[in-house]
């Protein structure tokens, strides 16, 4: 229960997967501008990166790894979030109308969103089991929850506030959020002492 | 179109990271060398040229409809063959580079221009804007691994600089220091060009290197 923990606080605090992986930086630019637009996103990918990982995890342990084809992982698994996105969308909007008018206009983008791909190759190469993947995934979701919530309202005040000419759009936004990944060096160290 | 003008467009005019903001997951993540940048710089201008090559032949044979997932299995192809050359040849890249190797794949410079080029060009023009291009992606990312080794670590190519390696600002080479250089260098980018460059682009739905392959944009986007 307490490695479950650490994991878990450590994809959303210590090692957030936006801030200090910079996984996913595409979206977290493009899409954190509305509040709702926001957590909208977070809640696509939270779905489907969970979604992910408990499809690739029995994939790689149970058929690329036994039949030694596990150089074949990248294209496996981009492959299986492709089709599993594309399945998410055609069950949802089939069977749960309203889910699918909240998420539905997100999900086309998430099969390029490198976090959901990169979370499920992380949770191959620091070799967890199903359940610590699981966790795992849970928290850089959360993680890209957090994040995305914060900043969305630091742009609400970035984009009114007077900044030199020839730092107006991308790089004013690019510089709130180098300070926003400083507060979250903070966290360094803190799990570990958490849990003690 | 001018071949020489398919070549220099990706160079500087729409040079992928510093003016498109293409690609910013492996700009911000492995620039914190200059080496790391470079590798990864030439990891993704192989992949870039070899799935151009490809993607152009195949742009008859590929049904409209699937084309997104296509395109993603070819270049997910070539990102194996870099992988699978790095770790026998440079393993210490390799593991320095880690997982952002394998995220070549979903690396939106590479998966918009063969969606925005080629399969609209033959096969000669794909190769040269994948090279073009390729050369502009490796610029930009040696630009902000060199700013980022020298300010942060106070050393260029793991050589030592007199006078700044006895105390560089380390943050730089953390995760803050590269949204920071990164904003830096567009911003500065603006004042040299008096704004012709960057500003104008937005984070609009059309802007969006998914923007294609998303049935989202006919819903009126995701941002709003």
């Amino acid at each position: 229960m307490k490695e479950m923990l650490i994991i878990l606080f450590t994809a959303i605090l210590v090692e957030n997967y936006v801030l200090m992986k910079f996984l996913a930086i595409c979206s977290f630019l493009g899409v954190s501008k509305k509040l709702d637009a926001a957590v909208g996103m977070s809640a696509a990918v939270i779905f489907v990166m969970l979604m992910a990982t408990a499809a690739t995890w029995p994939i790689f342990h149970y058929i690329l790894d036994p039949l030694k084809l596990g150089y074949m992982q990248t294209v496996i698994f981009i492959l299986v979030i492709a089709a599993l996105v594309q399945l998410v969308e055609m069950i949802l909007k089939k069977f749960m109308p309203p889910l699918y008018r909240a998420l539905g206009v997100f999900l086309p983008l998430i099969t390029t969103n490198c976090a959901i791909l990169g979370v499920v190759v992380l949770n191959i190469t620091k070799s967890y089991t199903f359940a610590q993947s699981m966790v795992n995934s849970l928290g850089a979701g959360l993680g890209y929850l957090l994040a995305m919530v914060l900043f969305s309202g630091v742009r609400s005040r970035v984009d009114t506030a007077d900044v030199p000419e020839c730092f107006k759009g991308i790089p004013i936004t690019l510089v709130a959020a180098s300070i926003m990944s400083v507060s979250f060096m903070g966290f360094t160290g803190l799990v570990e002492n958490m849990f003690k | 179109m001018n071949k020489l003008k398919i070549l220099v467009n990706g160079i500087i005019k729409e040079n992928p990271v510093l003016v498109l903001v293409l690609g910013t997951c492996p700009a911000l993540a492995v620039t914190n060398s200059t080496i790391n940048g470079v590798g990864m710089g030439l990891a993704a201008t192989f992949v870039l040229i070899c799935s151009n090559v490809v993607i152009s032949l195949l742009k008859k044979v590929i049904p409209d409809k699937v084309r997104i997932p296509c395109y993603i299995v070819v270049i997910a192809g070539f990102v194996t063959v870099v992988q699978l050359m790095m770790q026998a040849y440079m393993k210490s890249l390799y593991d320095a580079l880690g997982i952002f190797l394998s995220l070549i794949v979903v690396n939106c410079v590479i998966l918009g221009r063969a969606e925005m080029f080629a399969n609209k060009n033959s096969v000669f023009d794909s190769f040269l804007d994948g090279v073009g291009m390729g050369i502009g992606f490796t610029l930009a990312l040696f630009l902000m691994g060199a700013l980022r080794e020298i300010f942060g670590a106070g050393t260029f190519c793991n050589i030592p600089i007199p006078g700044l390696s006895s105390q560089p600002i380390a943050i730089l080479a953390q995760a803050p220091g590269g949204f920071f250089v990164y904003g830096f260098i567009i911003a500065m980018l603006n004042k040299v060009s008096h704004g012709k460059a960057v500003k104008r682009k937005t984070f609009d739905c059309e802007s969006c290197p998914s923007h294609a392959g998303c049935s989202g944009a006919l819903k009126g986007g995701c941002g709003r």
